[in-house]
């Protein structure tokens, strides 16, 4: 990817790869302990950057994860599987593109996989809304698990959406009530599902696709309740304070296993996977594989019983001293 | 908030969903029509205007004696409060916004879950504290919410839950978010178990509430005028850089695109929540 577009962070290590093709260039033809010592230079570079990467601030996570670049849903589901059969609609109003969805085959096994899709372009982002749904998305969603289910298929979420689309039509026709019943449908789905946050994890449009038997996430993904900015322009009334604010929500990756809803991380290519899309891909496939070869072992009623308990566990609570309990 | 209008704590507080008594003497003053009234007036009238008819906000001990047969509310998980997951610090820290509400409200948290009779039928039900962090969900409304369903299985009675709330309290990230889910799923429960749950909008009901159970009713009922909606008007105003048309994400709003099945008046909502549950079949003879 030569027009990859270089954040601030991202351009130490961007020139010295340079600096390291270069010098490969340089001594193209050259003894073997020269080449051993470009071998070993090399090494060295990816230590360096495998080190930098892992101490990214959430801020500089977040701008990995919104990365202009990024690998999306459907370029994942280009590397992983085969046979993939786009299905469109929610039967009762429209097509929405910011949600894909369809049937494929990963490593042979019948799957339904969908997921959020933004643009890479102004004109696919006017298409696909930015990968912001309306309620029309979460209702296809919703169809398609019903398919799912009917046929005994897996479900695959991947998750990479700013969230549910904020427009008027949207709230005509019932965000809120397409957001929710996506939950609750979920939470009751006979079939083994996981759902993976392959960039942006925001908010309820998120979650509408993310009631599942387990939660992955991409090494610099993020998942958040509200996004950074919404949050400090909240709470701190001033949207400048969205750095800040991105480092309180605690919405990495790290963040999101040490509090127990994430259930594994999956590393990306070393730099982030809009630098390294098939080795991300092939990790993510050999991931979801394992994780369904494990819930193929579970029964229907099993599979609906460990989704309840995982997200019956999650929250923080304390006990009040009994003189405090009553107002 | 007028100037004359009484402090809340002032209130006597009933715990068994009995009458409410107001001292005398002080004024309420309409914020529709302007018209002033004794406050007194005004809470016997369950807050809505004598005028013009609008609904006021009002205070959860004032809802849950208003709803709940008198003598028969049993509060439960009284003693569940939040802790501070994220170490959370905006312009305050998380742990004294929590202590500060407190203070201010006299609960725990912003929702009161319990079990009772309604109009006659045991009912078990939620009521959010919209006077507690604007009756934002965390962990703690999130659980006491999952229970309020979870009880109404245990006890094969219908769930009732009363939603006022700006969405998930950002303070616990994402465990907040995930609050959603957990609600969602205990929901799922008692309606495969074919139990009755009911949801009543009140003003406001937005984000992360309205997106979970306050819109998985197997019945919703609003209250005139409530501000319902996923997104919040300002964020919607600022995504789509246009003026809102007049009326928009109210209840009547709601009810024209078939997103509730009645707005009930607060004055009426008691035993119009009753005939609902048993036209269901709840506290009919089997
Ligand atoms: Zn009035």
């Amino acid at each position: 990817m030569n027009e990859t577009r270089v954040l601030d962070f991202e351009r130490p290590i961007v020139e010295l790869e340079g600096k390291i093709r270069e010098l490969k260039g340089l001594l193209a033809g050259g003894s073997e302990d020269m080449a051993k010592e470009i071998a070993r230079l090399e090494a060295k570079a990816s230590e360096l950057q495998r080190e930098h990467y892992a101490q990214l601030s959430p801020w500089e996570q977040l701008q990995l994860a919104k990365h202009p670049d990024r690998p999306y849903t459907l370029d994942y589901i280009g590397e992983m599987t085969t046979d993939f059969v786009e299905l469109r609609g929610d039967r009762a109003y429209r097509d929405d593109p910011a949600i894909v969805g369809g049937l494929c085959r990963l490593r042979g096994r019948r799957v339904l996989i969908m997921g959020h899709q933004k643009g890479r372009n102004t004109k696919e982002n006017v298409f696909r809304n930015f990968g912001m749904a309306r309620p029309e998305g979460y209702r296809k969603a919703q169809r398609l698990m019903k398919l799912a289910e009917q046929f005994g298929l897996p479900v695959l979420c991947l998750i990479d959406t700013a969230g549910a689309y904020p427009g008027i039509g949207a709230e005509e026709r019932g965000q809120a009530e397409a957001i929710a019943a996506s939950l609750e449908l979920m939470a009751a789905l006979k079939v083994p599902t996981i759902s993976v946050v392959i960039g942006e994890g925001g908010s309820g449009g998120a979650l509408a696709i993310g009631v599942t038997n387990r939660i992955l996430m991409l090494e610099h993904s993020v998942y958040s309740v509200i996004s950074p900015r919404g949050c400090a322009s909240i709470l701190w009334k001033n949207a400048e304070a969205e750095q800040t604010a991105a480092e309180q929500l605690r919405m990495t990756a790290e963040d999101l296993l040490n509090l127990g809803v994430c259930d594994g991380i999956v590393r990306e290519a070393i730099g982030g996977a809009h630098r390294g899309l098939t080795v991300t891909a092939a990790a993510l496939e050999q991931a979801l594989s394992d994780h369904l070869d494990q819930l193929a072992k579970l029964s229907t009623e099993e599979l609906v019983a460990d989704r309840y308990a995982k997200f019956r566990a999650i929250g923080h609570i304390e006990q009040a001293a009994a003189e405090a309990s009553e107002g | 908030m007028a100037w004359w209008r009484r402090k809340k704590e002032a209130l006597e507080r009933p715990e068994s969903g009995g009458k409410i008594s107001v001292p005398p003497g002080l004024w309420t003053k309409c914020d529709s029509c302007g018209e002033i009234t004794y406050t007194e007036e005004l809470v016997q009238n369950l807050r809505v205007c004598p005028v013009c008819g609008h609904h006021h906000v009002m205070p959860t001990s004032e809802r849950i004696a208003a709803m709940i047969d008198e003598g028969t509310w049993v509060e439960h998980d009284v003693d569940l409060t939040s802790g501070d997951p994220l170490g959370f610090t905006d312009s305050k820290r998380y742990v004294d916004r929590i202590t500060a509400a407190q203070k201010k409200s006299g609960r725990l948290d912003a929702f009161v879950s319990g079990t009772g009779k309604l109009d006659g039928i045991d009912v078990s039900a939620g009521f959010f504290a919209f006077e507690f962090m604007g009756g934002s969900m965390g962990s703690v409304v999130g659980e006491k919410c999952t229970r309020v369903f979870e009880r109404a299985l245990e006890k094969q009675c219908p769930a009732l839950v009363f939603s006022a709330s700006g969405g998930a309290r950002m303070q616990e990230g994402i465990l907040s978010l995930m609050q959603m889910a957990k609600t969602s799923a205990a929901r799922a429960k008692l309606r495969e178990a074919g139990l009755p749950y009911i949801s009543v909008l009140l003003h406001p009901t937005t984000g992360g509430v309205a997106a979970s159970f306050a819109f998985l009713g197997d019945l919703i009922v609003a209250e005139p005028k409530a501000l319902i909606g996923f997104a919040g008007p300002r964020v919607i105003q600022q995504t789509i850089g246009q003026e809102l048309p007049e009326g928009f994400q109210r209840s009547e709003f709601l009810i024209d695109h078939g997103m509730v099945d009645r707005i009930v008046s607060r004055l009426e909502l008691r035993e119009h929540l009753g005939q609902l549950l048993r036209l269901l079949g709840s506290g009919e003879a089997a």
